[in-house]
């Protein structure tokens, strides 16, 4: 019998408010321990939380983003459990009417699209962080009572690499709502999963097997490939799954088992009675509305349709947001915006990076921290968008060859100076002069015996070491193609 | 003069006008509560603790003020020494809510009540005794031993704000600070004889008030009178942004609401609160005072409360399940005394076992079994149900009538040790107050006369609309300068 | 739901308080008779009645995002039982 699996995530995400959830304590990251603390996120005797209507701003975005409905009424509970990193020993949550419900997300797999249903997005708050000494542990709580994000989804996903597929997709779509960071190594996404094994065909679900706390994407692919062939092999021996808790072990590559049903919690949710619920007027929800941003997927498409991009360009835009933000009010005015996007993507992008590199090696050699880096961003360079567009008019019009415009490019990109400028004063202008370029010809058949051999000897490649001398012989300002034709024609007499 | 009051035994209306005139310093105040504290204290044991330095301080810092030409206007408590409930916070001050679990704790900040005093120049001294974390109506279950009444030692003063009665009814402090969750603030007043107001929920912020049902808890003040009671209620109510659940309803004042015309206010008198416990002796001074308010123009009004028999049992869920969230923060991690273990769990279970006395672990258990998988609905969401049916009773009955009038407790103060074997028999002697917690409503607590042997105060409670205190206190101020019982002094600690 | 199946010793561990034998038989019998009382509030129809969480209802009390000043690191820790680095300790954490 043939198994699949069902897999549902239950995603959180740090919002990226200036304060906490419910206290003015600064929402940053890598302070000293303690440090952005007050009574109420110590959970002092007396202190009363007082929610942070940015951080339900943008979980209310968020819902718009993920095609959710926005429920007229929602509230926050308590959910008691005892741990060290929870100063109340309880969390502020939203159990029963959560801010957002019933919502998708829409992203590529395997060549087509899927779609993982979204049960809700609702809001509650952060823990401490705990360190880990021999005999005993200590907790931060600069991170309790952060607002955190929990998107919770259908059990539609029905594997590792979809699971993977899905993070990323939401990851994309919450960076482009500018509503978290998403900084993983800072630990502002982690996962839950819950994976169970069917008979395909079935309909039915198998015992749910949670597997808790896991800050990559990649962790989330790596434990649901370790996890769905090991359920599948315990039915398969006739073996009996129940209802559970596993850990994730990032370095073995395991899954072990943490705790039972019998050992689940009992949350004891109740409605928080020192907040009041949250009623959404039209009016505040209007300029919610306001903030939606198109999603990454339909950016994407748009950009294969409207600028007659290849997938990879579109991906590589819809990836890199400041890069396709640079690139479509030019393309708006191309003939060609594709060889535009070929030299956003490879030219300019690649310079940058390349001067990024530099500056990071020059300013660490300074001494200055990571985190104070001063790097050349699409806003600093040199020359104005405009010219990225003549540069790539010249080309098309032929009156540069592509080699000529590379070195216009870097001219450009050094001084700021314009294409027309630089082609001029460097005299990089295309030669087109049939008659030039015949001379040139004849010296480069002249010279190259082998090639001239190879061609005749029917390897058509050959005649590209040709165009090259012809090239290098008028300093690259030969029409490439011209001198193509032209030597072909001198072959075939 | 003979038989002159000393300061400490005056109300804040007559020593700020003493102060006004420079007759007399802040200091020579707070001077005589504390002598009156070093003289009856150690019979009473109001206080948990007190620091004279600083209180004196404070009184000279008011003193400083009064000198370079600040008015009470300015400052309506400028130079007045008030106590505190140990359930409050103030900042650099001890807060053990009468517990033994906080240990050392010094709270690093103060509540919005104490921050809004101390604008208002009033000196903040002591921390009150009370039922641990404010379970309990009569202050024997403090770890700091319990609070006896000053018109008889052998009673309790009430509580859970017994510190807060007695240390008023004995002139130890000119007025203090206590909180009523279902009547701790109007039974302690009533049973020691001075005024005691629970204000409406969301009057007054609880911002630095240690929860016990928060959706219950309102600070109020205890004064020798009503006029005082306006005075501390005047600064202490008002929207605070630190407290979701403070409203944003204008502060009128409340003390040129005590004109004294109270013709054609309508009082109602709920039937329900003909209950088989009521003393004979708490009864005819009730009616005595129904008497007084026909005298002074009011219309007497029979009325209905129908669901006023499920109060208590509604209250015991609502109150005990809050609680048990509220006081889980209690668990020796970040402050308060530890009793270490091998892992949390146990340092937990250790430390909440020692830390906790018996009512509070009975109340926490309570609620967290009423919460816990699959009794929800059957207890507390049943609760919050039928809390709604009292809550409109209460608004129904608002239609008829501009304030409700009922005895405050069922007798005057029992004997300590009466009823602390019976925690049941406990929680039905706040029958005529819980439901205005569960309401909302405000309600206020005043001397309305003596039980004959022993002479013990009875309390008359007056029950108001949502941010109806000016109406409420108009009514009690009437009533209270008609009648000569706010005037009577206890004599056993003479 | 019997008045009187409340098990002491399970919802203790909920709360996280330690019972000695003794305090664990007396919190039974006085529970008991606590929710032998409650049992009172069955008598009602609350069919159609909404459930009241808040004594004064309002809605939407929010904070603007704005950062305020936090505690001196020394007040932070100043009530800790115990502490080490600037963290608050506790025996180790075992999930
Ligand atoms: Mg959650
Ligand atoms: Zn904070």
């Amino acid at each position: 019998m043939e198994y699949e699996a069902v897999i549902g995530l239950e995603t959180h995400v740090q919002l990226n408010t200036k304060s906490k959830m419910w206290c003015g304590c600064a929402n940053a990251y890598g302070a000293a321990p303690n440090t952005q603390v007050c009574p109420v996120c110590l959970g002092l005797p007396g202190v009363l939380p007082v929610p942070n209507e940015e951080a339900l701003r943008k979980t209310i975005l968020t819902g718009y983003l993920l095609n959710c409905e926005i429920p007229r009424f929602a509230k926050f509970d308590r959910k008691n459990y005892f741990y060290p990193d929870a100063p109340k020993n309880y969390q502020l949550t939203q159990y029963d009417k959560p801010s957002t419900a019933n919502g998708f997300v829409e992203f590529e797999f395997q060549g087509g699209l899927s779609r993982v249903r979204i049960t809700r997005a609702h809001l509650e708050e952060d823990v401490g962080k705990s360190f880990h000494f021999d005999r005993n542990s200590g907790v931060d709580f600069n991170r309790a009572g952060v607002p955190l994000m929990e998107i919770v989804s259908e059990p539609d996903i029905t594997s590792a690499d979809m699971a993977y597929e899905y993070l990323n997709a939401l990851k994309d779509i919450l960076l482009y709502g500018g509503v978290s960071d998403c900084d993983m190594e800072k630990g502002m996404v982690r996962c839950d999963v819950n994976v169970s094994v069917r008979p395909v065909g079935s309909t039915g679900l198998g015992a749910k097997i949670e597997i808790k706390n896991m800050n990559s994407f990649s962790g989330v692919r790596r434990a649901l490939e370790y996890e769905i062939p090991r359920q599948i092999e315990v039915v398969k021996k006739g073996g009996k799954l129940i209802q559970s808790t596993r850990r994730w072990d990032d370095t073995t590559g395991i899954t072990e088992e943490m705790r039972t049903k019998e050992h689940a919690h009992d949350y004891r949710y109740f409605p928080e009675p020192d907040m009041m619920p949250l009623a959404p007027t039209e009016e505040w929800l209007a300029d919610v509305r306001k903030l939606v941003v198109e999603l990454p997927l339909a950016r994407k498409q748009r950009f294969i349709r409207e600028y007659a991009l290849p997938a990879a360009d579109a991906e590589t835009f819809k990836n890199d947001v400041a890069l396709g933000n640079y690139f479509e009010p030019l393309a708006k005015q191309s003939a060609n915006p594709k060889a535009l996007a070929n030299w956003v993507i490879n030219n300019l992008r690649a310079k940058l990076t390349e001067t990024n590199e530099r500056e990071k090696t020059e300013q660490a050699e300074l001494g200055i921290e990571p985190a104070d880096l001063q790097l050349t961003t699409l806003a600093d360079l040199k020359f104005p968008p405009a010219a990225l567009l003549e540069l790539v008019a010249l080309v098309e019009a032929k009156t540069i060859s592509s080699a000529a415009a590379q070195q216009v490019f870097a001219e450009m990109y050094a001084t700021g100076q314009a294409p027309a400028a630089i082609v001029q004063e460097k005299g990089l202008a295309q030669v087109s002069d049939t008659g030039a370029i015949e001379k040139l010809c004849d010296e480069a058949i002249a010279a190259s015996p082998g090639p001239v051999a190879d061609y005749r000897a029917g390897k058509a490649a050959a005649l590209n070491a040709l165009k090259g001398y012809v090239m290098k012989l008028s300093k690259g300002k030969a029409n490439p193609a011209l001198a193509g034709d032209i030597l072909e024609r001198k072959l075939k007499a | 003069m003979p038989n002159a009051l000393s300061l400490n035994q005056l109300s804040i209306s007559e020593l700020t006008g003493r102060l006004a005139r420079r007759e007399i310093s802040a200091r020579e105040i707070t001077q005589a509560c504390l002598d009156q504290i070093a003289r009856v204290d150690g019979t009473v044991h109001a206080f948990i603790s007190h620091n004279p330095a600083d209180a004196l301080a404070q009184a000279d810092a008011a003193d400083r003020e009064l000198a370079a030409g600040v008015t009470i206007a300015q400052k309506p408590l400028l130079g007045i020494p008030i106590a505190i409930k140990d359930v409050l916070a103030v900042k650099d001050h001890p807060l053990n809510c009468g517990s033994k679990i906080l240990g050392k704790f010094v709270s690093p900040y103060d509540a919005t009540v104490i921050e809004k005093m101390r604008a208002a120049g009033a000196v903040i001294f002591g921390r009150l005794n009370m039922d641990e974390f404010a379970m309990g109506s009569s202050t024997e279950t403090s770890a700091f031993g319990i609070t006896r009444n000053p018109w008889d030692p052998a009673r309790i003063p009430g509580g859970s704000s017994g510190g807060s009665a007695a240390a008023v009814a004995a002139d130890e402090a000119i007025a203090t600070l206590g909180t009523d969750t279902g009547g701790s603030i109007r039974q302690p007043a009533a049973l020691c004889g001075c005024v005691g107001l629970k204000p409406t929920y969301g009057r007054v912020s609880r911002y630095g008030l240690t929860a016990f049902a928060s959706s219950l808890d309102q600070i109020g003040p205890f004064t020798k009178n009503i006029e005082d009671s306006a005075r501390v209620l005047g600064v202490i109510s008002g929207l605070d942004p630190k407290d979701s659940t403070s409203v944003d309803v204008p502060v009128p004042d409340y003390v040129a609401a005590l004109d004294g015309n109270i013709r054609g206010l309508k009082l109602g008198v709920p039937k329900e609160y003909l209950i088989g416990g009521l003393d004979p002796e708490v009864k005819a001074s009730v009616d005595a005072a129904i008497q007084q308010y026909l005298a002074l123009g009011a219309e007497i009004v029979d009325i209905s409360l129908p669901h006023t028999d499920y109060a208590v049992a509604t209250y015991y869920i609502v109150a005990t399940a809050e609680a048990s969230a509220n006081l889980a923060r209690f668990d020796g991690i970040r402050y308060g005394q530890r009793v270490d273990g091998a892992d949390p769990l146990e340092l937990y279970t250790r430390t909440r076992g020692a830390g906790f006395g018996a009512e509070v672990k009975r109340r926490i258990i309570l609620g967290t079994y009423v919460l816990s998988s699959g009794y929800y609905d059957a207890y507390y969401l049943r609760a919050q149900k039928v809390r709604t049916l009292i809550r409109n009773d209460f608004l129904a009955a608002f239609k008829q009538v501009d304030a409700i009038i009922t005895p405050t407790t069922p007798t005057a103060a029992f004997k300590i040790g009466e009823k602390s074997g019976d925690p049941l028999q406990m929680y039905l002697s706040d029958i005529f107050t819980i439901s205005c917690n569960l309401a909302g409503i405000s309600g206020i607590s005043l001397p309305c006369g003596f039980t004959t042997n022993p002479k013990l105060p009875i309390g008359l409670q007056l029950l108001g609309q949502p941010f109806g205190e000016a109406t409420l206190l108009k009514l009690a101020h009437a009533y209270e300068q008609s009648t000569p019982w706010h005037r009577e002094k206890p004599g056993t600690l003479a | 739901m019997a008045a009187t199946d409340i098990d002491v010793k399970y919802v203790a561990h909920l709360a996280r308080i330690g019972l000695t034998p003794d305090e664990e038989a007396t919190m039974s019998a006085r529970l008991a008779g606590i929710l032998g009382y409650i049992e009172k509030l069955k008598e009602l129809d609350v069919t159609g009645v909404e459930p009241t969480a808040h004594a004064v209802p309002m809605v939407n009390v929010l904070r603007p995002d704005v950062v305020c000043p936090s505690l001196p690191h020394e007040a932070a820790l100043a009530n800790a039982p115990a502490q080490a680095n600037g963290l608050f300790l506790v025996p180790k954490i075992v999930e």
